[in-house]
């Protein structure tokens, strides 16, 4: 319901597949270093309130009286908590790769603020300088709200018509391998291969010449599958393919190889062409490649390129530490490997 | 196994943890019989190093014996002794192909964290933070190695343990230090900081043919080692103006090459001291870079300055108008570990320098929290300190263990 409200409100037609002309296609072109350069507004919003978030929790850590004297609230104890919540929130904000968890807490923090700062306006002795706070505090919850629910949107593929003009996006990143083309189209051809660094993929299956059955998981137990057709197939120069039915992962795609300069091994280039406004064509995966696709597809050329080079993905998982902290255990949930 | 493990700041515990396994094809197990706390882990130790977690095993310089190794791994097998390199390194990228380990594109699985602070990823490293890969270290009685079919370097029986471990980093890193100098015949070098990272740097300088060496520090059994052991001049910052003090020695012109060996804790008097200390303890600075503002000052025209020290984040008051007007070159760099191992091991075995000497202070892994101590506040005039893991067991006499904690050879 959402998505037709948001389309009908841009006015844009339910035609998701119409940009999905191949990859190559003088559109892609452009739309791809756009993808690269660009931070919208909303995510200067986030990055201010993240810095704010920590400005204000240093403050409140370290002069907690101050800060309640300027406030009007009493409790230089509940103030240090307060200031550790919000360091918590801003650096949460401004270094995690999926910023909406942490701008939530923010919005849950702001409720509560603003019902402490309703007490003391109510019953403290210091009504003017609560009532002042209590303002101040309404004013950045309503841009907490505004950016959690656009980073909401943008992640469960619902419309974020404040980030982006445009319906497709086109999505580029590359690394360089110490190999052939040739070697690292040979790999890639196979398309079994692809679930070995493609971290969301549970595996690929040759249907006949031309199409295969991908099968993918998401976050939250979610399962995606789709059938992809070859568009183009160049050996040792590029693979290039686009979804068949509309399984939630329409998209096109292509993965091109070029010689680096001076035997320098190969430049691997992946563009990505899909549509976050496609309602149920696109949404699922805009999900699967999460908050920040331009990471996603860099960790996963990463792999390919771990594989090519080593063999193996380095990793720490299943090492011994020591005793990890709760702090510890969420951080190595946030995606470092030990 | 028991490992020296990482709780917070000047918090380490020396406990029980799984032994660690084979993970990746290329992976070897070496059961650790001798492992060294460096300057490196002080800054650990003192809070410094982002991207640590409480629960990390430390130690990065560290050898063994082989016991266990992956499908991948042709050049070693079970019973080999080795000397392990600190940097993680694949052999095959852009990188490694050229020497320069260090910066292995394919060794830390979290490159994604370390790109947002410096730009680019260098090379996973043992027990150094998560930042370069979260590896568990080698101040354990066991240490899993990846790339072990790279890394690690056989050494013949007839060395000892001590005479080959500082292989695994501060020779190396000294010997790269010097090297970047570029020396030539006549060349002054002068080197901040006599901790065992300067004495080698200044023993290689000599050993690369510097005519004269000048060694800075404030502690006198460690500018002692340096004019014994290699032959330097020393000067006491302390009861000596540097900068004066080498343009003196040089006829006016300064030395040909500054050295860098303090990083970034550097020590200071005065108003620089205080405020660099302020800024560090308040979070807005990164680092102290007091030796690295000296050197680049006293360098001559031209001139290198090379830093081994290790420096995190963002620096402070750095002259850098000298160095574009004055044309100096800075080098620097995690030590290429791997490309040196072969070249030094052969020093050591023709005995050109026996790397022992640094070596003051030997301890049972137990004994890890107050080696650190020791180490980081010099006292008991401590240069080195070297853990045995597996001291308790009855191969070590207990009776050498004495009440300082130190064992007698
Ligand atoms: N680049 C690498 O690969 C690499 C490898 C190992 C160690 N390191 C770094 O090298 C540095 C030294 O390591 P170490 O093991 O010798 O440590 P250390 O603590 O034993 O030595 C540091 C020495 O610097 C002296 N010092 C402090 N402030 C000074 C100043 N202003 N002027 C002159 N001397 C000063 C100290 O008194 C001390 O003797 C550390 O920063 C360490 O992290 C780098
Ligand atoms: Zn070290
Ligand atoms: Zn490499």
């Amino acid at each position: 319901m959402a998505t037709d409200l948001t389309q009908q409100g841009l006015g844009r037609s339910r035609q998701p597949h119409s940009g999905l002309a191949g990859p190559g296609a003088p559109s892609a072109r452009h739309g791809v270093r756009g993808g690269l350069a660009r931070r919208g507004p909303a995510q200067s919003l986030e990055g201010g309130l993240g810095w704010f978030s920590i400005g204000l929790g240093a403050a409140a850590v370290a002069a907690p009286r101050l800060v309640c004297w300027l406030s009007g609230t009493r409790s230089p104890t509940l103030m240090r908590l307060v200031g550790a919540r919000e360091l918590v929130a801003g650096i949460g904000i401004l270094t995690q790769r999926d910023r909406t968890p942490w701008m939530w807490s923010r919005v849950v923090g702001d409720t509560f603020d603003l019902a402490a700062l309703s007490v003391a306006f109510t019953r403290g002795s210091r009504r003017g300088r609560a009532g002042f706070a209590l303002a101040a505090v309404a004013g950045v919850a309503a841009l907490d709200v505004l950016a959690a629910v656009r980073l909401t949107g943008s992640t469960t593929g619902r419309a974020l018509p404040a980030v982006s003009g445009q319906t497709d996006i086109y999505l580029e990143r590359s690394v360089t391998v110490s190999k052939s083309p040739e070697e690292c189209y040979r790999f890639w051809r196979s398309f079994e291969n692809l679930p070995r660094f493609m971290r969301s993929l549970e595996s690929v299956r040759h249907l006949d010449e031309r199409r295969s059955h991908w099968v993918a998981r998401g976050p939250m137990a979610m399962r995606l599958e789709w059938i992809s057709q070859i568009t183009a197939d160049r050996p040792g120069e590029e693979v290039a393919w686009r979804t068949l039915d509309d399984s939630g992962a329409a998209h096109a795609g292509s993965v091109r190889f070029e010689p680096a300069p001076a035997g320098r091994g190969t430049i691997v280039r992946v563009s990505l062409h899909y549509s976050p406004l496609g309602g149920a064509l696109g949404a699922g995966l805009v999900r699967l490649l999460g908050h920040d696709p331009q990471s996603s597809i860099r960790e996963d050329l990463r792999r390919f390129k771990q594989v090519m080079e080593t063999g193996e993905i380095p990793t720490t998982h299943g090492q011994p530490t020591g005793r990890r902290s709760l702090l510890g255990r969420v951080t190595r949930q946030w995606g470092l490997t030990s | 196994m028991k490992a020296n493990i990482w709780y917070g700041r000047e918090q380490l515990r020396v406990e029980n943890v799984p032994d660690p396994k084979i993970l990746n094809p290329r992976d070897a197990i070496v059961r650790i019989t001798s492992t060294a706390i460096c300057g490196s882990d002080l800054h650990i130790y003192d809070g410094y190093i982002p991207g640590m977690l409480p629960g990390d095993i430390l130690g990065h310089e560290f050898m063994g014996e082989v016991v266990e190794v992956g499908p991948e791994v042709k050049n070693l097998k079970v019973g080999d002794r080795v000397v392990n390199p600190f940097p993680i390194s694949c052999g095959a990228c852009f990188f490694c192909q050229q020497s320069l380990y260090s910066l292995c594109e394919n060794s830390n699985p979290n490159a994604w964290l370390a790109e947002k602070l410096w730009g680019h990823s260098p090379a996973g490293l043992f027990g150094y933070s998560h930042l370069l890969g979260g590896y568990a270290g080698g101040q354990a009685q066991f240490a899993r190695i990846p790339f072990a079919d790279v890394g690690p370097v056989k050494v013949p029986e007839d060395l000892s343990d001590e005479q080959v471990l500082f292989l695994s980093d501060v020779f190396p890193t000294g010997y790269m230090a010097a090297e970047q100098c570029n020396i030539r015949p006549g060349d002054t070098v002068a080197v901040w900081g006599c901790g065992p990272v300067g004495l080698f740097a200044i023993k290689s300088a000599r050993l690369l043919g510097a005519e004269r060496v000048i060694a800075i520090d404030r502690f006198p059994a460690r500018l002692r080692k340096a004019s014994q052991w290699a032959d330097a001049e020393t000067l006491n910052y302390e009861q000596v103006d540097v900068a004066q003090a080498l343009e003196v020695m040089t006829g006016g012109r300064g030395p040909d090459a500054c050295i860098d060996a303090v990083g970034m804790e550097g020590h200071a008097h005065g108003v620089f001291g205080t405020y660099d200390r302020l800024k560090q303890a308040l979070m807005l600075d990164t680092d102290r870079p007091t030796a690295l503002r000296q050197a680049i000052t006293a360098c001559r025209n031209g001139g290198t300055v090379s830093v081994p020290g290790v420096y995190g984040g963002f620096l402070d008051k750095i002259p850098f108008g000298a160095i574009v007007n004055r044309a100096l070159t800075v080098r620097s760099g995690q030590t290429h570990v791997q490309r040196y191992l072969k070249p030094l091991l052969e020093l050591i075995q023709k005995g050109s320098i026996d790397p022992s000497f640094v070596t003051t202070h030997r301890l049972r892994l137990e004994d890890a929290p107050r080696g650190y101590r020791m180490f980081r506040d010099k006292q008991d005039s401590c240069i080195k300190v070297v853990l045995k893991p597996w001291a308790d067991v009855p191969t070590v006499d207990a009776d050498q263990v004495q009440e300082s904690g130190r064992i007698l050879h």
